[in-house]
């Protein structure tokens, strides 16, 4: 199986480990990430206004290049996810914007969202199958109750992103249950963290970032894990309660047995 | 005070119709930033619906917005207030002068674990 990659800037920085240890997961189970060449910085959140074409330009190169490669194009930040698939869904829906943007980057042919854009957890659960991926468990991480934390931008447009049910996934749950250990359902698992606002106004985020680390716990929950670099970082620094956050990839490399080689 | 023109800017620019809104209130009862605003999305709906949009320019609100899209997903009738709310911050940022947030704003709020995506995200959201 080959796919388009798309990183994002954070999983070059910061969130390396998200990277790292998709891609050692990718390998063991016979997924080829081919990353873009030459990708931009899709900008962290998507651009809401009708009438603004060059913050979704550097999304629509990514899309473009993967269907120049004929690929399906992964994700693996919730943030690029949201960004991507929501500019992909204004190419394939809105002709304004489609005319607008093959004529600032002189397309000889619009685009219009021809790219499947699929993030790396609906790779495992559709490409792969849990059952499958269940296979390729060598250490079950068993008896270990982890909250999977979705956030906002999984879900959400749910008409949009279609990743699962906006109120009531499930797919994180299934995920942990096929690397053997036991998913902690929790009623904030799809609330914010905060988000950007950490800049704007610390408090925020510490209440928000709080509230979730707090029901997750209060659920028993030993380990919370997540697809966002931002949500990591509120989880971590902005909340109290001091429930271990880790990116969905590492328990994934951890449970294949590639976490030390990533 | 209704203000015609800035109104046709603000749907122009959102896409939104907030005559679909039945004000049910679902939009503020389900936003998680509702206790940082001085105008709810409900009543970003009802005011850009009437032209009563100065005030919503001045609004801290603009800026506690989480761009969660809580009201967005909720909303009974697909009104969509996150646009408006967007929409509104963008008439304030795309003037002359002002920006929120400003580059030498950030080494003061730089830790070594803040990812990227957050700068990024916030100078998306809070300049132009």
């Amino acid at each position: 199986m080959v796919y388009s990659y798309y990183p994002g800037c954070t999983l070059k920085t910061k969130a390396k480990d998200l990277d790292r240890y998709a891609r050692a997961s990718a390998a063991a189970l016979g997924i080829e990430l081919q990353e873009l060449p030459d990708w931009q910085c899709c900008g962290g959140v998507y651009p809401m206004a009708k009438d603004e074409i060059a913050t979704k330009l550097s999304s629509v190169r990514a899309l473009l290049s993967a269907k120049e490669q004929g690929n399906d194009l992964v994700t693996m930040c919730s943030a690029c996810h949201n960004v991507l698939k929501q500019v992909n869904h204004d190419m394939a829906t809105d002709e304004n914007i489609v005319t607008k943007v093959a004529n600032y980057m002189k397309l000889d042919e619009p685009y219009r969202g021809e790219t499947k854009v699929i993030h790396f957890l609906e790779l495992l659960r559709d490409g792969v199958g849990f059952d499958e991926l269940k296979k390729h468990v060598v250490k079950p991480l068993k008896g270990v109750k982890i909250a999977p934390y979705y956030g906002c931008l999984l879900l959400r447009p749910g008409k949009v992103m279609a990743f699962d049910d906006p109120e009531n996934p499930a797919i994180m749950e299934n995920f942990i249950k096929a690397l053997g250990a036991e998913p902690v359902v929790y009623a904030m698992r799809n609330e914010c963290c905060g988000g950007y606002a950490t800049l704007e106004k610390k408090a925020i985020a510490e209440k928000k970032a709080t509230a979730v680390m707090d029901n997750a716990a209060a659920n028993g929950a030993q380990m919370m894990i997540t697809a966002c670099p931002l949500c990591l970082y509120n989880l971590t620094k902005n909340a109290q309660g001091g429930v271990p956050v880790k990116y969905f990839t590492e328990v994934l490399a951890e449970a294949l047995g590639v976490k030390e080689e990533a | 005070m209704e203000n015609t023109n800035l109104k046709e800017r603000i749907l122009e620019i959102s896409g939104v119709n907030p005559r679909k809104c039945m004000k049910c209130g679902k939009c503020s009862g389900t936003c998680p930033n509702y206790d940082e605003m001085e105008y709810h999305p409900h009543q970003f709906v009802s005011m850009v619906e009437k032209g009563d949009i100065e005030p919503l320019m001045k609004a801290e609100s603009l800026w506690t917005c989480l761009s969660c899209f809580a009201c967005v997903e909720r909303c009974p009738r697909s009104v969509e207030p996150a646009k408006l709310i967007e929409a509104v911050r963008l008439a304030v940022i795309r003037q002359q002068g002002a920006n929120h947030l400003k580059p030498q704003d950030i080494p003061d709020k730089l830790d070594e674990d803040l990812p990227q995506q957050a700068i990024v995200s916030a100078f998306r959201k809070y300049t132009k």
